[in-house]
């Protein structure tokens, strides 16, 4: 029997080396195949989604069409919707949590995969995968009763008093604001980034770092020059990972942000996200407009995603060398 | 020793002592939300609490029984459907896909990933629930085992990826079909990263309550079969902590501990299951 | 992977295992308000009725309307009463309407942290509605000091906390301000959730709690029974009459009497600012939504029994968990009522 050839599969059948029917029969088309429809059903998933989340706010779209990008107000009583607030706490807070999260949790990969004993190792991030398994209700109220406190009473005040100068840092110290919210939602991603982080440095091959090593660099930065790049897709894909759950993340978010629609420079001002107003309102939301417009914040909240995804990937690709480990985005 | 080369050094230990610094500060809140459960919930925790029904307010001797059956029918249901689509996924991307399909399946992943888990709730109502009319432990499988399937499915790609070449041409060379090479050595050799991803994914809707409220929907009673709404342990958690009773606040903790110790024994018992080794010898 | 297969099988098998029960089952969602009632209730009806379940999750006043519109739940409940749209899309999707059965009584009280002041204050409406608009910005302003005579209030800012997810409570609260404000009528209006002018959003009774315990010098407000099983201090409203009521079972029960008179034959009602010298002014029922017409006899009369239990046998517990039972007029009327579900 010949071998299939695997570096160009070839469509035609007169391309290969067998026909069309032999080569289906044999359990490498079928396998294609298969594994491409549950591939492809992802992509429906996704599009169906989309297409529920688009018929179920078209009421709320005709009525305000662009304006609901750019107005500030949220009246269920006027009937009057607009986004702009929780779109720019979504982003606010996604980017705190992020900035937070992803040095502490590179950080702890690297020194989970590189420095620490196997055994420690593996015990340590048993424990850590944990954190990803805490209900994120534990986590609001864990935010609400202990970080909220901490915040009013030590933080804030420290951050006013040494860099109040700055837009960032200014108003009353409440406790609960964009600031705990994003302090709450690096805790709550910090176990994606650790794991999967980790994972792909352990499988960084062996060579690469003694190839460094042999050439004189220190531990260090054997890590950070050779390694950590050859494993940079994969420590994106995690970033990927916090990303979205930082952006979809509704109970923790909901218990800390202070829930008012307002747009502020300060990151200590209360403030609100998307995914907080959806979980807070669906239920009891009682008119169709009402309804139709946090759905259609849904479908905001998808494109802001979209563009997050598309703009993180182009900076990717700006930035990959040919060699490095694995290069796709 | 000349200056540069000290200096080198020195930054070398003093990065490394802070990526420690880092992986104690992950560890230690982890410890702290255990030790926080434990101390408000841990008194909550007795036999009763495995095996009775709820109770009302103010009576004594209520359980979660069928939370935590519910739980795990539900998170195994939720496998089942998310584990295949994500795993089998990620094969094609990473085996058989050219880029650009690729490109297109990572981003809807990506975008699936990002979904708030309430409206993922709201889509399976309105896909699973509504035209039959009633709620059900299969609908509620179907929400979590949507949102299992974007982790599951870049990581299989992503650890696919990372293996070597080499292990995969030594395969043809002797003869085997692309697919048994796949089965037999490529996925064994990401075999760890992978099983950690599901694991992550798992951990990831154990815990969420708000898909759950329109599809599984809640149960004081026990459920039977899987078309009916069942309990579960993060719905009874939300409800719980959310009301005014101080009874009901310590059995949301004990609750939550019971959920992570699931999800634990989870770990342990697939990792020990599933064990066969790295084919890549750790570095 | 033999053993795994095994070990899903088995499972799979003992989740699938129908226990020889003949129970009847019956879903009912809706308001979160009343749900440690109901569950109680549910449960000791189960206990005499072995054979009956009725299984009620609280996921929301609005979320029970719709689910029981959709038809995916047998019966709903609501802390405020459906309007004539919903009670219009009901009647077009089931060819037949929907009853509302008030079943108990709650209230909503002002809670505060002032520095200081550790006894009740007293509120005025206008206090009330000028806080929550805004106008009144600090603790020592004349409408509030007013009516405390005695109590030295600081000149602090006030920090207003409200709900942030939509509630029954808010409704609640946000009719009666309706009701004694025109200006927070015209600006603002009533509803589960509304455009508040000022102040920091708590997610639930927990979180609203939350952030006035820990935040000097704010003011919220929340249902009677969660502020008296967390002993949480709050204070006293003016009602109609003129007096400085605080709320209790016995002055909640009083504003629904004082209703019961004029009560309308569906019970949709509110009895915020109703008359009686003892009347606390912001009270509500709270109501179950059964159809007015059952395929599922079965359903229809369990429910018509368990009704007619709650309104008599049922209220006894009702004290018991802090909420206000209903006045003997308004159970009379509903009982006659449960005839007319066919």
């Amino acid at each position: 029997m010949a071998i299939s050839t695997t570096t160009v599969p070839s469509a035609s059948p007169s391309a290969g080396s067998r026909s069309f029917i032999s080569r289906l029969l044999n359990g490498d088309e079928i396998a294609r195949i298969i594994t491409f429809l549950f591939a492809a059903s992802v992509v429906l998933i996704t599009l169906l989604l989309v297409l529920q989340l688009w018929h179920d706010s078209s009421l709320a779209r005709h009525k305000f069409g662009f304006q609901f990008f750019i107005t500030r107000v949220w009246d269920p009583n006027a009937e009057q919707f607009g986004a702009l607030p929780f779109i720019y706490g979504t982003l606010v807070t996604a980017a705190v949590s992020l900035l937070l999260a992803v040095p502490l949790g590179l950080g702890a990969a690297i020194f989970l995969a590189e420095l620490a004993p196997q055994k420690i190792s593996d015990t340590l991030q048993f424990f850590i995968d944990l954190l990803a398994a805490v209900p994120s209700v534990i986590y609001g109220l864990l935010g609400l009763f202990i970080v909220v406190p901490i915040m009013r009473e030590v933080i804030q005040p420290f951050l006013k008093s040494s860099l109040g100068f700055l837009p960032f840092f200014q108003g009353p110290a409440y406790g609960i604001g964009f600031l705990t919210a994003g302090i709450v939602l690096a805790i709550m991603v910090i176990p994606y980034i650790i794991s999967v982080s980790r994972e792909v440095l352990l499988s960084v091959p062996r060579d690469q770092r003694e190839a460094a090593l042999a050439l004189g660099s220190t531990r260090w930065e054997s890590t950070w020059r050779v390694v950590v790049p050859f494993a940079k897709t994969g420590i994106m894909g995690s970033i990927f990972l916090a990303l979205a759950r930082a952006l979809g993340e509704t109970m923790a978010v909901t218990m800390v942000i202070g829930n008012a629609p307002k747009i502020s420079a300060s990151l200590l001002s209360p403030g609100y996200s998307i995914a907080a107003v959806i979980a807070d309102q669906f239920t009891e939301a009682t008119g169709d407009v009402y309804l139709q417009a946090l759905v259609e914040l849904g479908l905001v909240l998808f494109l802001i995603t979209f563009i997050l995804n598309g703009l993180a990937r182009l900076l990717m690709v700006l930035t990959t060398q040919k060699g490095s480990g694995m290069g796709h985005t | 020793m000349n200056p540069r080369l000290r200096w080198r050094k020195f930054v070398s230990n003093f990065m490394l002592t802070l990526t420690g610094v880092c992986a104690g500060v992950a560890v230690s809140v982890l410890f702290f939300i255990l030790g926080y459960l434990v101390f408000h919930g841990g008194a909550s925790i007795n036999w009763d609490f495995f095996t009775k029904l709820p109770a009302p307010v103010g009576e004594l001797g209520g359980g979660m029984a069928n939370a935590i059956v519910g739980s795990a029918k539900l998170l195994l249901l939720a496998s089942l459907f998310g584990v295949p689509i994500g795993f089998f996924g990620g094969i094609y991307l990473s085996e058989f896909s050219n880029s650009s399909i690729a490109f297109v399946v990572r981003y809807a992943a990506d975008l699936l990933n990002g979904v708030p888990s309430i409206v993922i709730g709201i889509f399976a109502y309105a896909l699973v629930v509504l035209p039959f009319k009633h709620f059900s432990t299969l609908a509620g499988a179907f929400a979590l085992g949507l949102m299992m399937i974007p982790i599951t499915l870049r990581s299989t790609e992503e650890f696919l990826h990372g293996v070597p070449r080499a292990l995969r041409e030594a395969s043809m060379a002797l003869g085997a079909s692309k697919w048994k090479t796949i089965m037999s050595v490529v996925v064994p050799a990401a075999y760890r990263g992978i099983m950690t991803a599901i694991l992550l994914a798992l951990a990831r809707v154990a815990g969420e309550a708000a898909p759950l409220l329109f599809t599984a929907f809640g149960n004081r009673y026990w459920s039977h079969g899987l078309s009916e709404p069942t309990a579960s342990l993060p719905a009874m958690i939300y409800s719980y902590a959310i009301s005014p009773y101080e009874d009901w606040h310590r059995q949301a903790w004990a609750a939550g501990l019971v959920l992570l110790a699931l999800i634990l024994i989870v770990n342990i018992f697939a990792r020990a299951i599933l064990s066969r080794g790295s084919a890549i010898p750790r570095s | 992977m033999k053993r795994i297969a095994g070990l899903l099988l088995v499972v799979l098998a003992l989740g699938g295992i129908v226990l020889a029960q003949n129970a009847l089952s019956i879903n009912g969602a809706g308001a979160s308000f009343p749900y440690p009632i109901y569950s109680k209730w549910f449960d000791d009806y189960h206990k005499t009725n072995g054979n009956i379940q009725i299984n009620y999750q609280s996921v929301g006043s609005g979320a029970g309307i719709k689910q029981a519109t959709d038809g995916t739940v047998d019966f709903g409940a609501s802390d405020g009463p459906m309007n004539d749209e919903q009670l219009k899309a009901y009647s077009d999707k089931h060819g037949s309407g929907i009853l509302h059965f008030p079943t108990v009584l709650g209230a909503v009280v002002p809670t505060y942290n002032v520095p200081n002041v550790t006894g009740n204050l007293n509120f005025t409406p206008e206090a009330i509605a000028g806080i929550f608009l805004g106008k009144i910005t600090k603790w020592n302003d004349p409408a509030i000091v007013g009516a405390n005579k005695g109590v030295s209030l600081p000149a602090n800012d006030i920090v207003v906390v409200h709900r942030s997810d939509g509630s029954g409570t808010t409704y609640v609260f946000t009719d009666y301000l309706s009701k004694v404000s025109t200006e927070w009528k015209d600006k603002v209006g009533k509803g589960a959730s509304i455009n508040w002018p000022v102040g920091l959003g708590g997610k639930g009774s927990e979180g609203v709690t939350g952030l006035i315990k820990q935040t000097p010098n704010s003011i919220g407000y929340v249902e009677l029974i969660y502020a008296a099983k967390n002993n949480i201090g709050y204070g006293t409203v003016k009602n109609s009459s003129g007096a400085f009521i605080k709320a209790d079972l016995e002055s909640v029960s009083e504003a629904a009497a004082g209703a019961a008179k004029s009560m309308p034959d569906d019970f949709r009602v509110s009895i915020t600012d109703a008359p009686g010298k003892k009347a606390y002014p912001i009270s509500t029922f709270t109501w179950l939504l059964i159809p007015a017409k059952f395929t599922d006899t079965a359903k229809r009369d369990a429910l018509k029994n368990f009704l007619k239990w709650a309104l008599t046998d049922g209220q006894k517990s009702a004290e018991e968990l802090s909420y206000a039972k209903l006045p003997k007029e308004v159970v009379a009327k509903e009982l006659k009522a449960i005839g007319s579900i066919q």
